[in-house]
């Protein structure tokens, strides 16, 4: 195999200041919406005292989980020894740091009171989910720049694949976390499962890797770098396994709490007549994010054209986002049974499906989330050598047909 | 005007003015100095400031729904007056703070009809305080549990949490408040049990408000003292916690329903 070089991209083209400025835009509206919501409080959003986390966590947590998944690829090179992953390995850690960044900026400028961040990285309480998951996140960042360090600079090298599984495992306890703060929900009927912490693994397995593709085909077209059709292959096949073990994930959740009779009533509010919640689960979660990636990807000659690789990405995570939606607000949405083998009724809303509408500025800071992780993309791979300036099959894989 | 007193007053000596005078003071001084020991003695049963609240003590409410009037809210105005709460919106917002509603129960089998308030359950093992990530939500050695509104950053997880729907968030600038109950925009706040009350050695506003209206639906006390009639009511009648299968041991006990 030739030796592989990595390069800044040049950076200096319209087309990337014109995306640098649509990019910064959004997160400049973001950040907007963010001084919005703070100064008149959370009463210009959806959000409500049923419904308390709304369309910026959808953003977060995606974002969050994506994060973990986009650090898969490294994981394959480094920890299960890949070569032909290699290459494509400081793009993958610098995308997880990113995901990470732009989830935590939107999770944090949703709080009631974000100019008391220094209270939450101060006042700890050990029981909470919440707390662990800041330790995550921070130990995240840190164990992800000590292996992009290990990855680019030469003399570090060696401690490359020690470094890549550290962040393998750590990747792994962090979005067993991030599902576990629904999963110890023990109030709620759609939470209170230990599937959620795996379940939220392998979306994010599927989540990641759609980003990181969609993420190297943007960006290997349109700095004019040659991009070969044996990585995104590889990339695509692998892909459609974590589409099929999320679906999985999905049945089997579904199909245990169909089996619980005290679960009926949830169920049928999410598979059968929650509206939108339902809408989102069977057009959005499984037949979008689900059926239609499987169907291009599965098929050799389908999966190898481009357009239909970018479009199985674009559904995944559009199925993510969905799921992410009927996961946060429809599992909010259904009332809680306080009072089993009663119905109650109040001025507080007991007893009754919860309503929320996301508001534009709620949607905006989610999707300025978006525009800070590919800002935090497209400044680094212009100022450090993130990408090869190859991927043509014949760089990184030596059996690739010419 | 003339006065019957001042024609007496004119003609009296003037030692009897400086005696008067003299007794007058030294009654008042003794009123001020004795004042405040007569108020301590007044509030025997309340906790000094300088002592800690004990886990000897764990307060508690005993509610009989079967004396709680259908469509009554007094309980719930009271708890908003007395903690500078905006009266819910008509109709109601989901939006408003809400630290104690009245819950209107239908059986679904039997069609039979019950009547209760609803606030926050005081829990022994709170699952606000376990996911709390600052802390700021906690419970009182005397089983009270609070919301520390300095050390809240407004993430919603414990509303998250709560079996009970009984934490509220505020979602705008708040006015009119109590000085008494510090609360604030971008913060989760529930039932405080009065406790600004409680350690005066005074009852919680929605138990002085139901009895007053004349229902006595609502028993405060502390459930550790086998003395009080909280906890002799609750030895001897079967009472129940909402989400018992939670085991979280509510200090807020319901009986007749």
């Amino acid at each position: 195999m030739a030796s592989i070089t990595f390069r800044e991209i040049e950076g200096t083209s319209p087309r990337y200041w014109f995306l640098a400025g649509l990019i910064g835009l959004f997160a400049a509206l973001g950040l907007g919406a963010a001084y919005y919501m703070e100064h008149h409080g959370h009463i210009v959003t959806g959000m409500n005292n049923s419904v308390v986390w709304g369309m910026p966590h959808v953003f977060a947590v995606f974002l969050i989980v994506a994060a973990s998944g986009a650090l898969n690829v490294a994981s394959i090179a480094s920890v299960f020894g890949k070569v032909m992953y290699k290459p494509l390995a400081p793009l993958s850690g610098l995308l997880a740091i990113a995901l990470l960044g732009g989830g935590l900026t939107v999770l944090m400028l949703d709080l009631g009171r974000p100019d008391r961040l220094i209270v939450a990285m101060t006042y700890y309480n050990f029981k909470s989910v919440f707390a662990w998951n800041v330790a995550l996140y921070t130990g995240f960042f840190t164990i992800v720049a000590v292996y992009l360090w290990t990855m680019m600079e030469r003399r570090m090298n060696v401690y490359s694949k020690a470094a890549g599984m550290a962040a393998f495992v750590w990747r792994l306890i962090l979005t067993t976390g991030t599902g576990s703060i629904f999963g110890f929900l023990v109030a709620r009927d759609a939470y209170n499962s230990a599937l959620l912490a795996p379940m939220f693994v392998i979306l994010s397995f599927a989540y990641g890797l759609a980003i990181y593709l969609l993420v190297v085909i943007a960006a290997y077209t349109w700095s004019g770098r040659p991009l070969g059709d044996a990585v995104l292959n590889r990339l695509g096949r692998l892909l459609s396994v974590f589409v099929a073990a999320a679906l999985y994930f999905a049945f089997v959740f579904h199909l245990t709490n169909l089996y619980f009779t005290k679960q009926h009533e949830v169920e049928k509010f999410i598979l059968l007549n929650g509206g939108i919640y339902t809408t989102l689960f069977w057009l959005g979660q499984i037949i979008i994010g689900g059926i239609v990636p499987m169907l291009i990807l599965f098929n050799p000659k389908l999966r190898a054209a481009r357009g239909l690789l970018v479009a199985a990405c674009l559904t995944i995570i559009i199925g993510g986002l969905s799921q992410m939606y009927v996961t946060i607000i429809g599992g909010q949405a259904f009332p809680l049974d306080i009072f089993p083998g009663w119905q109650a009724r109040s001025a507080f809303f007991d007893g009754v499906v919860h309503q929320y509408t996301p508001s534009l500025p709620e949607i905006m800071l989610g999707v300025g989330g978006v525009a800070i992780a590919l800002t935090i993309v497209i400044f680094g791979i212009k100022v450090l050598r993130f990408l090869p300036e190859s991927l043509a099959d014949s760089a990184v894989d030596p059996h690739a047909k010419a | 005007m003339n006065h019957p007193h001042q024609d007496q007053k004119n003609s009296s000596p003037a030692v009897d003015e400086h005696r008067r005078n003299f007794i007058g003071g030294s009654a008042a001084l003794a009123g001020i100095t004795l004042a405040p020991s007569v108020m301590v003695y007044g509030l025997a049963h309340s906790k000094p400031n300088d002592e800690p609240v004990t886990n000897k003590v764990r307060w508690g409410l005993l509610i009989d729904a079967s004396k709680c009037a259908e469509g009554c809210t007094d309980c719930v105005t009271a708890c908003f007056t007395e903690n500078g709460i905006h009266l819910p919106s008509i109709p109601p917002k989901e939006t408003d703070p809400q630290w104690i509603r009245k819950v209107e129960l239908k059986d679904t089998r039997t069609a039979r009809t019950q009547s209760l308030p609803v606030m926050c359950q005081h829990c022994e093992e709170p699952p606000c305080v376990d996911v709390c990530p600052t802390g700021a939500s906690f419970k009182r050695a005397d089983g009270i549990v609070l919301v520390d509104k300095h050390i809240c950053i407004g993430c919603r997880y414990c509303v998250m949490a709560c079996p009970y729907k009984a934490r509220s968030f505020i979602h705008e600038a708040l006015t009119d408040q109590n000085p008494d109950v510090p609360r604030g925009k971008g913060v989760v706040e529930s039932c405080t049990l009065c406790v600004h009350r409680v350690d005066r050695g005074e009852q919680p506003a929605c138990v002085e408000a139901c009895s007053a209206a004349g229902h006595e639906a609502i028993i405060f006390g502390d459930l550790n003292d086998a003395n009080s009639e909280i906890a002799k009511r609750v030895t001897t009648r079967a009472s129940v916690q909402l989400r018992a299968d939670l085991a979280l041991n509510p200090g807020i006990r319901y009986e007749g329903f």
